[in-house]
Formats: C-alpha cells, sequence, structure tokens
C-alpha cells in the first residue's frame, strides 16, 4: 500500500469518451491491497471497461460482501452507488436493489470465498433468478484476508505456502454457472486486460447474469512455486478459446478478421460482440459441449479462458416477475402506496 | 528494440531535462532540495562546481533549464530553477574555507587569460587550484567583462560581481587591469605556455540608415550600457526609443527610465512571438511601462535643425506559414516617432582587430575564429578561445562551460597529453528507498503553481539606477517552490528478471507512462504504448525480455512525475528509485590519479 494517493495530473494525450471523461475519471480511492495484487489489475480493467462504454458514473452500482475481492469496489468510479454487504451476501442485497430499480447497471464484485463458501447458495440461486447484473469473481484460491488458508477454489494438488497440499476437489464457479443456467459465463486472468476488458464490457451489457470468473493471484499467500493460482502457473496453463471484440451500438466493425475467424453476434441493445475463436470447435451456445470441453482442459490441467458461454435470449429476472419497468423512486407514492383500502382488499382475497 | 542501455551515463543524465539543457550541466534537482533543506552553503557550492557564478547567475542567467524543465509538461510553468539558485547565494554562510585551495608552489605553467569576464574567470577558478601562473590581462579598469558593464546594477548589484569574482582573484591570480592586448602575435611571444581568448564579442551591431551620423543621440546600446555603468553617461532625454527586441533592448529600455527618460518605445520589426528577449525580461520591462511596437520596420533619423527630434519607420505587414515562418513583409505605411535619444540593440559582432591573420588562427565570414568544439582550441597549437569570442554572443552559463572545456584542454596541453583524449562522464545510482513506503526525497506531487518574484516598489526603484528590483524569493516561497521539482534525478530503475507482470505499476501509474507489450521497432511501438508517446525527444525505456512472456516493459520518458508509486507497488521490487548523479569531469579530474571518477554505477 502506499502512503501518497496517486497524484491527480493526467497525460495530456489520454483520450476521452463519448462523455468527456478519461479514464482517470473513473478512478477511486487508492488501493490498500497488498503490492501487485491481481485485484488491483482486475479494478484497472473495471475503469477501462465502464470509460469505454462511456458509462454515466450515476447510473452505475457497485456491490460487493467481505474479502479483499469485496473491497475493491472502493478503487474505482468514485461517483457511483455502492453497497458494501454482509459477508456472501452481495447477490440477495444485489437482488434486492435491482428490483428496486433495474435502471442501474449493476456490478457485484466477489472473491472465491465470498462466493463459493459462505455465498455459495446466494451465488446459486442469483444465477437462477437471472439478475441483470455482472458478476465478478477475483479467483485466488486462497483465503488472503485471514493469511491464506485453501478456498473452495483451490485445486487439488496445489501446494500452500506451508503445510499440506490441498486434497478437496475445487468448485469451479464457471462450470456451475453453466450447469444453473447462467446466461454469458467468460474466464480470464487479471494479467491479461487484452482479454478482459472486452469480456468486461459485454458482461456489463449483456441483459441477465453475467459472470466473469477472474484468476487473479494472491501475490502475497499463493503466488509460489507449486501453486496452481500464481502469476507463473496461470501463464503457463492458459488457454484462450474464445475472445471477443465489444462493439457498441450503431457502430461499425471496424477491425479486420481473416475469413470465417470471426462470428458477430448481436445483443439485445444492439450492440455486437464479435467472437474471435481460437478453438474453432468450440460451441458457446450448447451448455452440454461446453461442459465436455471445461472438463477435458481441466482434466489436461489448463485454463480455459474466454467467452465460454452466452444465451441472449432468456428472460431476466424482471422479465420472468412480470415486474414494472420504472425504478420504484420514479414512482409516484400513490402507485407506490395505493392505500389502506387497497391493502384491506388484498388481504382479503387470502381470508 | 534494443534494451535500453542506462550503464551508458547520458541516458539517465537526459532525463533530468534542466541538468542535460543546462551547458554547464549543473546539477539542479540535487542543489534545490538542498535549498529546502536549509543547506544553503552546500547547494552553493554545488552550483559553484559546475557553474561558478551562482549568485550571479541566480539573477541574469538565460536559464535555458526553465524551458526544459518537466514541470513544464505538466503544467504550465517550469520551476522557478534560476530564482533559487539565488536563494543559494542569497543566503549561503561565508564558504571561504570550501573553496579550492591553491598549492604552495606552482607547477611552473603560465597561463594568460585575455579578458576578465566569466569565460577567464571560469579558466582561472579551474587552473589555478592545480598550480598554474594565471595572468588575466584586462582592458578596462574592472573586472567582470559585459556582466558589468552591459548588465545594469538593478539586475545585477556590483557586490554580487566582485564576492564571486573575488573568490577567484584570491587564488593567487594575476590580475592587470587596463592593460589592453593590442597584438596576440607579441603577447605569444612572450613566456606563456597557453594562451586563452575571452574577450566576447564586443561590437555592438550598427545601423546604417539616414540621418545615422548626423545626431551625437543616436547611441549603440552595449556601448551605451557600459558608459552608464561606468558613470560616463548619466542622462538620457525624456523621450528614448529603443530599437531591437533582445535581452539588451531590455536592459536599455529600463536604465534610460532610471537616468531621466518618462516614455520608452521599444520599436519591433516583427511581431511578438518572433522576438528574441526572453519572456521573463519582457514581463519586466513592461511592468516598468515600457511600451513595445511591433512591426516597425526602421528607415531613417528625422533630424530638424541638426538636432534628431525623431524617427521614420515602415509599418510592416507580415504572413505567417503554417509552420511558423515568417515571411520578408510588405509595407503598408510610414509613421514618425518622435524622441531625444535612440539606442541601437541589435545584436552584437566578433571583433578582433588585435589578432593578426598571419599567426594560424583562421577566422570566419562572420569574424569568429575557427575554434574546435569540444576543446576549444583554434587553429594555433596552445591558442584557445571560450564565452562569446569562441562561437559568437551566447550568454553566461555557455561561456563558463566553455571556460570549464578550455581549462581541461589547456592542462592536458601543457602536460604534452593529447587535448582530444577527455575523461568521460560518470554515472553513480544509488536506491532511495529508506522503508516500507519511504522514500528519502519528497515524491508526493505538489500542484502548487510557480511562486511569484516578489519586485521593490514601482515608484521606489526608480529613484536610483543601483536598486535591485528583484527582492529575491522568501524561505517560505523557496520550500514551496522547491516542493514544485519532479526529482527527475530519482530514476525508476528497472530489473526486467525480478519482473512478474502483475501490471500492478501500469495501473498505479498516474500518467500512463508504462506499459507491458510485444517488443518492436520504436516508431512502431509507440503507437501501441498506455497512453501516446509523441515527444519523440524523449526516449523509451525498454526492458530485456520479461521472464514469464519475453515481453517488455517500456517506459515513456516524456511525463514520468517520479512519483514512486510504480516502485511502491512493485511486490518484487523489479522498479526501484534510485538517485542518479551524472560525474562530470572538470581539469582537476585530470589531475587527481587518486581521486578516480568512479565507474559506471549498477542499474540493470
Amino acid at each position: 500500500m502506499s502512503y501518497i494517493a496517486k497524484p491527480k495530473i493526467t497525460h495530456p494525450g489520454m483520450p476521452k469518451n463519448k462523455l468527456g471523461l478519461t479514464s482517470s475519471d473513473y478512478e477511486g480511492t487508492v488501493s490498500t491491497l497488498c503490492a501487485g495484487c491481481g485485484h488491483d489489475s482486475v479494478t484497472a480493467a473495471i475503469i477501462q471497461a465502464v470509460f469505454e462504454l462511456g458509462v454515466e458514473p450515476h447510473m452505475l452500482a457497485k456491490m460487493s460482501g467481505i474479502g479483499c475481492s469485496s473491497k475493491t469496489p472502493a478503487y474505482f468510479v468514485n461517483q457511483a452507488h455502492g453497497f458494501n454487504s454482509v459477508h456472501g451476501r452481495m447477490p440477495s442485497v444485489t437482488t434486492g436493489a435491482n428490483a428496486a430499480n433495474g435502471d442501474l447497471m449493476y456490478i457485484g464484485v466477489s472473491g472465491d470465498g465470498d462466493s463459493l463458501s459462505i455465498g455459495v447458495g446466494q451465488f446459486v440461486h442469483a444465477i437462477r433468478r437471472n439478475i441483470n447484473m455482472c458478476y465478478v469473481i477475483e479467483n485466488n484460491g486462497v483465503y488472503g484476508l485471514t493469511k491464506g488458508q485453501f478456498s473452495a477454489s483451490a485445486d487439488i494438488g496445489s501446494k500452500p505456502k506451508k503445510g499440506e497440499p490441498n486434497n478437496q476437489e475445487p468448485i469451479d464457479p464457471v462450470s456451475t454457472a453453466l450447469s444453473l443456467g447462467a446466461t454469458y459465463i467468460a474466464r480470464s486472468f487479471s494479467g491479461d486486460k487484452e482479454q478482459l476488458v472486452p469480456l468486461l464490457k459485454g458482461a456489463l451489457m449483456h441483459r441477465g447474469f453475467a459472470l466473469v470468473d477472474i484468476v487473479s493471484p494472491c501475490v502475497t499467500f499463493n503466488d509460489h512455486e507449486g501453486s496452481t493460482k500464481s502469476y507463473a502457473h496461470t501463464r503457463q496453463f492458459y488457454h484462450h478459446v474464445i475472445d471477443i471484440d465489444y462493439i457498441p451500438p450503431a457502430e461499425e466493425i471496424k477491425a479486420a478478421y481473416a475469413e470465417g475467424e470471426a462470428m458477430p453476434i448481436e445483443m439485445h441493445d444492439g450492440s455486437t460482440i464479435v467472437l474471435r475463436k481460437v478453438d474453432k470447435d468450440y460451441d458457446l451456445t450448447s451448455r452440454a459441449s461446453a461442459f465436455k470441453y471445461l472438463r477435458e482442459h481441466f482434466n489436461a490441467g489448463e485454463i480455459t479462458t474466454g467467452l465460454l458461454y452466452l444465451d441472449e435470449s432468456r428472460a431476466e429476472m424482471h422479465e420472468l416477475m412480470g415486474n414494472i419497468n420504472t425504478p420504484l423512486s420514479q414512482l409516484p407514492l400513490e402507485e407506490l402506496n395505493p392505500g389502506s383500502a387497497e391493502l384491506k382488499k388484498l388481504q382479503n382475497r387470502y381470508r | 528494440m534494443k534494451p535500453t542501455d542506462t550503464s551508458n551515463p547520458e541516458y539517465f543524465h537526459k532525463v533530468v531535462d534542466c541538468q542535460w539543457g543546462c551547458p554547464a550541466h549543473t546539477d539542479v534537482p540535487a542543489y534545490i532540495r538542498m535549498i529546502a533543506q536549509g543547506q544553503f552553503s552546500e547547494a552553493y557550492m554545488e552550483n559553484r562546481k559546475s557553474n561558478v557564478f551562482p549568485g550571479i547567475l541566480g539573477r541574469v542567467c538565460d536559464r535555458p533549464c526553465e524551458p526544459a524543465c518537466r514541470r513544464k509538461r505538466v503544467e504550465d510553468k517550469p520551476v522557478a530553477i534560476c530564482r533559487l539558485k539565488r536563494v543559494a547565494a542569497d543566503h549561503r554562510d561565508d564558504i571561504t574555507e570550501l573553496l579550492p585551495k591553491v598549492p604552495e608552489n606552482t607547477n611552473g605553467k603560465k597561463v594568460a587569460l585575455i579578458g576578465a569576464g566569466c569565460a577567464s574567470l571560469t579558466v582561472a577558478n579551474d587552473l589555478a587550484p592545480l598550480g598554474y601562473e594565471v595572468t588575466i590581462f584586462e582592458a578596462l579598469p574592472t573586472t567582470g567583462g559585459l556582466m558589468r558593464t552591459n548588465i545594469p546594477q538593478f539586475r545585477l548589484p556590483p557586490k554580487v560581481l566582485d564576492e564571486e569574482i573575488g573568490y577567484i582573484l584570491d587564488m593567487n591570480v594575476d590580475l592587470k587591469l587596463n592593460h589592453p592586448i593590442d597584438s596576440m602575435k607579441g603577447l605569444l611571444e612572450d613566456n606563456f605556455d597557453a594562451v586563452f581568448v575571452g574577450t566576447g564579442a564586443p561590437r555592438g551591431k550598427d545601423l546604417e540608415i539616414p540621418g545615422r551620423y548626423d545626431s551625437d543621440r543616436i547611441h549603440i546600446g552595449i556601448d551605451w550600457l557600459e558608459s552608464v555603468a561606468f558613470e560616463h553617461i548619466k542622462e538620457v532625454g525624456k523621450n528614448v526609443l529603443i530599437i531591437g527586441v533582445g535581452n539588451t533592448a531590455m536592459d536599455c529600455c529600463r536604465t534610460s527610465l532610471r537616468i531621466g527618460a518618462e516614455s520608452v518605445k521599444v520599436m519591433a520589426r516583427k511581431p511578438r512571438r518572433f522576438f528574441k528577449a526572453s519572456a521573463w525580461e519582457l514581463e519586466d520591462a513592461e511592468e516598468e511601462s515600457v511600451e513595445i511596437l511591433i512591426n516597425h520596420s526602421p528607415k531613417e533619423f528625422v533630424i530638424e535643425d541638426g538636432k534628431l527630434v525623431g524617427m521614420k519607420f515602415e509599418l510592416m505587414e507580415y504572413r505567417v506559414d503554417e509552420n511558423g515562418v515568417i515571411d520578408r513583409g510588405t509595407v503598408s505605411g510610414e509613421k514618425i516617432i518622435p524622441c531625444d535619444d535612440v539606442v541601437l540593440a541589435i545584436g552584437q559582432d566578433n571583433a578582433f582587430p588585435w589578432i593578426e591573420r598571419d599567426i594560424g588562427i583562421d577566422f570566419n565570414d562572420w569574424d569568429c575564429p575557427l575554434v574546435d568544439e569540444t576543446t576549444m582550441m583554434c587553429g594555433r597549437d596552445g591558442v584557445f578561445f571560450g564565452g562569446d569570442s569562441a562561437f559568437g554572443p551566447k550568454n553566461i552559463i555557455w561561456a563558463v562551460e566553455h571556460g570549464h572545456q578550455a581549462a581541461i584542454s589547456i592542462h592536458r596541453y601543457c602536460q604534452g597529453e593529447s587535448i582530444s583524449e577527455r575523461l568521460p562522464d560518470g554515472l553513480n545510482l544509488a536506491s532511495q528507498k529508506m522503508g516500507m513506503h519511504e522514500w528519502s526525497f519528497s515524491n508526493d506531487y505538489d500542484d502548487t503553481s510557480r511562486r511569484l518574484m516578489p519586485h521593490v516598489d514601482l515608484l521606489e526603484r526608480f529613484k536610483k539606477i543601483d536598486i535591485e528590483v528583484e527582492l529575491g524569493f522568501t524561505a517560505e516561497q523557496a520550500v514551496q517552490e522547491v516542493e514544485r521539482c519532479l526529482n527527475c534525478d530519482i530514476q525508476t530503475v528497472f530489473a526486467a528478471d525480478l519482473c512478474i507482470e502483475c501490471d500492478a505499476c501500469i495501473d498505479v501509474c498516474p500518467v500512463n507512462c508504462l506499459t507491458i507489450t510485444k517488443d518492436g521497432e520504436e516508431d512502431e511501438l509507440r503507437t501501441r504504448l498506455s497512453a501516446p508517446a509523441e515527444n519523440h525527444e524523449q526516449a523509451l525505456y525498454i526492458s530485456a525480455g520479461l521472464p514469464h512472456t519475453g515481453r517488455v516493459m517500456i517506459k515513456d520518458e516524456d511525463l514520468c512525475v517520479h512519483c514512486s508509486l510504480c516502485a511502491e507497488r512493485c511486490p518484487t521490487g523489479a522498479w526501484d528509485m534510485q538517485k542518479s548523479e551524472i560525474l562530470i569531469p572538470y581539469a582537476k579530474n585530470e589531475l587527481l590519479d587518486d581521486e578516480p571518477l568512479p565507474a559506471v554505477g549498477s542499474g540493470s
């Protein structure tokens, strides 16, 4: 951690987005995480993604629970809304917030402890309800805040800094989300912003539950030889399947793609995700084949990354429940509160 | 690209823009930090090492360091380096004990220095402590050359000159005042082992237009300033025109106001952006209500009944092309401006009527001697030039640097060594890490704006010609101004083998000057960095291939504010903040075999 704040000066040549803001306008307070923490890179990628999307800061809600990962919403978009909830309870708080105001863009930042241990029940039901949010898991395989015990995502055989290797099956958030019917599932690495930033942009713009599982090494407790979540291990076994480019609505696809290499998919808001398949045989619309592929490569010790599953057709929570589209805060009081007579009528229905 | 060779002292030297921009390579960040710490004598001596006249230069230097200052790339105004130098001089204790000592016995070598200006004095300063018998021949009755005769006392008090020149003369220098040399041939027949010419560019340019010789109220600027300095001229008419808009013109107009002028106009032929005067000298003149008229080209002096009554100008119109090049202009009219005196300040030329043309010293078409730019020796062995006399009018700090180089050459020449073989620059690098998050220097960016120099009240300052206008910074102002320094000498030094490519440094850099990417050719690389790298004068610092991916770490040196956050956020210590000290050889380093320049420093 640093004792000085990042100086408030910007390179005069930095680009501005459609709101006239630079990426540094999307920064937060100075990180208090360990120097070299993967989470800080994820923060930087989130800043880059919302900057490039031109998100209005007051239209963003940052949700989190407890853990190193859950501190990070303090480090980006200072002017956004935020809720730092109880351990593992970020999904239900987000569900409530989203139910009250579906107009905001929700980004939940969680970790492998917050989502796969204490909060795993919340995590799976958020997927089931298909809450319209971007759910980031900063996955480092250890409980960094309590000095490096194995978390539920630790791989079998991964060595701790001290003590015995892990011998319990890991929970893989990607396969879990796939089996539960999440509609946008991606995996990436904190050290690969080229891949990560477009994946985050797609996840933020996706309608429905978008999971981005990010290998984000714990530089203090899980970056040694023998760890399967270290910078070196991740780089060695990193396997790109499908990288994407995110193209905003009404913008032309400018990049040149080789014949047959790229596949555009239109999203509900008119933006486009261009899939750049590294592995041509991979089918990201089939849960069955995606699951098989993931398992095979997992067994081979590879870390499969990219956009791994996408379904733009499934209804999100508000549609499933037939909710009103207007945020509750914008409804007149008489609609929000129909009065005691209406309440009586309702109660009579249940007598 | 090839990984940057940081063992070459030039690389880190260039990052210290002020020091690189200074002809004498004064270690600016080092001495201004000393000022903030109240170490004024130490700061003075650090200055004196390279620029010899800190008190003088702290007032009147052309300050090439300031336009070069990195701060100017982050905000409008550079650090007030020059005036901080004056703070060191103003507040120093008695430093005579710290000055170089002259040995008891001379080495028997005799060196003649012609002219007692800054160039010759620097040579004396460097050679006398080595045991040379130094004689200075000066035509005028006093020392200092143009520093005394052409720079008015309200900018540079004589006391400051006397003190700093005195330090040098006290090194057993034989000073012969009122002793013009009228024949180089004659001097060469005397028993000197080497001769150094530091006679400046003493001939003011004239303006040959009608009426020039019909009045005695038309003056050549530098001669007129000299006459004022020696009190041969004590007054001037009420309306004065200054022709030319360089720094001499600024001295002429402000001097006029102090000896009787009520209205002074500076007449410029071209628009303001083509003025030669330094911005701050223009500001100071305009503060004193000097009027600067642009696009007036002198046509003739208007003489009535043998008396100068005005001057006729052609009114000019110019076109400036997209490259900023101005055309010759067209005349759109004429105008007569009344005046009582005219001072011509349109430049200076070299003049060597006293150097015979058949003694092996060659001259170019502008009467400048042909002098080697490294050794300062002319075509005749043993004769050296420096200051304005070498390559035409430059400035004091260049003259000092010429003096240092000439002193090295003279020493080697007198010892029978090759003067073209010179000691190389050296480099020391030392980590500034003091603790987990602690650096030995003030690394936080301070957004304070440049401190304004307090001036003597406008009415007060005209009462006498020798009232120094600038009061100097207060201690508080000096400390605030030093905090603006970006400590460019505290280098970001990278060890590629330690990097784990976690991106921490890249994410935290406030000015986005770091990138990890695939290697490539420079022009192409510059297009895919974190921030645009369009200043090609600033280097890219390229690492060797990184251990994990073989990509390279690239730092664009252009905008780095040396905040140390990259080094603080680095989990492996791959980035470190190390103070670079550029070791610049002087004549004394040639002599002291037991004090060799340290070898090239560490740092990968």
